[in-house]
């Protein structure tokens, strides 16, 4: 959402596509009546946030690798599983087009809380997905409970995980609500990025 | 360093599970519970546990059946339609006197119905769901925190009364994500088990795992000791929580995610004034009788806010004697009440906007 809002307000013509189909729970479709005012066309399963269970994909998934007048941001699911998603378009993505594959990281997550676990899962995504990472996003947080502390101890490991995938880190997210807390000079030094929190928390 | 972790309510069941010493799952994948499973997939191979995806439900609890006669903890986990397959295997459970450790992230229902999430499982869990004469103990989380500290709690009251403890959790509890510590939890060790089928080594008379009775004079006097065993888990494992009670003239009475959106819209309804508190049952079965024998002196009126068409709120009643009223502030079908209208019913209830 953030990465396509942000490409959106530099004039560039972007649609966002949420990929994932394992999770049922918290899709883009939740933020649909924002993004359409926005004008980022979202590519999305009809059947997302519906009753139906299904792994479906959108009709307009190839209009991704068709349509090259236009940025598209691809949400694929945070595990091999989703992943596999991107590979039906993979190979048309890496022989025709310019493309940036992030690698979102949060070393605050059970499963991916050291440098070592997080690249076996990138790993897993991607021989799934067919296509490499090129750069890592340090996502680092805890919701809305993330303190400064957390974000700077964070730099070593997504360090750490970008000198493993031989990639360059892209830039650390932090909570647009601690953005006060940071220096000009700490926003640049350590390439901060300051974003809405879009997970909602539950009341 | 801080011991937090961001942690989806499901995960934080798995997790917990493994911490308080399970290393058997067995279960099958249904929305919106499926984390819990493809957690233990990840995570059991790893620590020496088994993870097994059965053939179906009804395979994975008599299979958590097979695990726990051998004195072991060990769990399953499912969603609503997947609970109403595994009904039988839990009655077998509690015929057999086996500790076992199931959860139910609730949906939608009656029949497929929807993958969102739902309260309405509230009859099933407390008052049987399978045949015949039995409890279990059932547990209501309402953070992710809970998630895992009741997941502990589970596994020891299971272990202490030989009963099957549930989680009844809804969607939004299973997906929602917030950090928890789960350095802070604490596990007693197992007790002994010597009824568990371990190997004689010809020390021993066989010890057998059965709920068949062959004499219905045998089968009347277990299910009379079991209920014994009951009564003593309800004086002494009720479990809950009172909210700005004390001067309260209305009372909100809610479980859950209904217990977060209900203290949303009290904290409101106090800055406007008005008397109102909330109970919030974190047992559902033992139905916590304490707080409302205290507030059945001063209570007007009992709002029970559910994502049912209105099951908690019998045993509201019943726990104050039907002295006062009762009204029901439900959404269902995986629609979820907003903090307006518990607020709007709270209004109501005091006489209106003054």
């Amino acid at each position: 959402m953030n990465l396509a809002k942000e490409i959106k307000q530099s004039g560039k013509n972007v649609a966002l596509a949420d990929l994932d189909i394992v999770n049922p729970y918290f899709r883009a479709k939740d933020s649909e009546a924002e993004l359409k005012k926005l004008g980022i066309h979202l590519i999305c399963s009809e059947y997302a946030n519906t009753n139906l269970d299904i792994p479906a994909l959108p009709d307009e998934l190839y209009a991704i690798t068709d349509q090259t007048d236009k940025y598209f941001v691809l949400d694929i699911g945070g595990d091999d599983r989703g992943a596999y998603v991107l590979g039906r378009i993979a190979p048309k993505i890496t022989e025709e087009r310019n493309f940036d594959c992030f690698a979102v990281v949060n070393m605050f997550r059970p499963l991916s809380k050291d440098a070592e676990s997080s690249v076996t899962i990138l790993n897993e995504i991607e021989y799934a997905g067919g296509i490499n990472f090129t750069g890592v996003i340090n996502n680092s947080n805890l919701g809305e409970s993330t303190t400064k502390d957390d974000i700077l101890s964070s730099f070593n490991y997504s360090k750490e995980i970008a000198l493993k995938k031989h990639i360059p880190v892209a830039f650390t997210t932090v909570n647009k609500k601690l953005k006060k807390e940071f220096s000009e000079l700490e926003v640049k030094e350590y390439n901060l990025k300051f974003m809405e929190l879009q997970d909602k928390p539950f009341l | 360093m801080q011991n937090k972790v961001l942690m989806k309510g499901n995960e934080a069941i798995a997790e917990a599970a493994i911490i308080a010493g399970c290393r058997h799952y067995f279960g099958y994948p249904i929305t919106p519970q499926t984390e819990v499973a493809a957690y233990m997939a990840k995570k059991m191979p790893k620590i020496g546990g088994t993870f097994l995806q059965a053939e179906s439900e009804i395979a994975a609890i008599n299979m958590v059946y097979g695990v726990a006669s051998a004195g072991l903890r060990v769990m399953t986990s499912s969603s609503s339609p997947g609970i109403s397959l595994k009904s039988e295997g839990l009655s077998y459970l509690a015929g057999a006197d086996l500790p076992a450790f199931v959860v139910n992230v609730q949906r939608g229902g009656p029949g497929l119905g929807g993958i969102q999430p739902s309260q309405s499982d509230y009859f099933q869990a407390t008052k049987g769901g399978g045949h015949g004469d039995y409890r279990m103990i059932v547990l209501a989380p309402a953070s992710v925190e809970e998630m895992a500290s009741l997941t502990v709690k589970g596994f020891e009251l299971a272990d202490k009364y030989r009963m099957t403890s549930m989680i009844l959790a809804d969607g939004t509890m299973g997906q929602m994500m917030e950090p928890v510590d789960l350095e802070n939890l604490k596990v007693s060790k197992a007790p002994e088990k010597p009824w568990a089928t371990t190997g004689t080594k010809m020390q021993r008379k066989h010890n057998i795992i059965n709920s068949l009775y062959l004499k219905p004079e045998e089968l009347e006097k277990g299910n009379i000791e079991r209920y014994e065993r009951y009564k003593i888990v309800e004086e002494n494992e009720a479990m809950y929580e009172e909210y700005l009670m004390d001067d309260a003239e209305i009372c909100v009475v809610a479980f859950g995610i209904a217990a977060r959106v209900s203290k949303n819209a009290i904290n409101e309804a106090r800055s406007r004034g008005i008397k109102v508190g909330l109970i919030r049952p974190i047992t559902l079965w033992p139905f916590p009788k304490a707080p409302f024998d205290k507030a059945k002196e001063h209570i007007k009126t009992f709002i029970s806010t559910e994502l049912s068409m209105g099951q908690m709120i019998e045993d509201v009643k019943l726990a104050t004697d039907c002295k006062a009223n009762y009204v029901l502030c439900n959404r269902v079908g995986g629609m979820i009440p907003s903090p307006e209208e518990v607020l709007e019913q709270i209004i109501k209830q005091n006489g209106g906007n003054k």
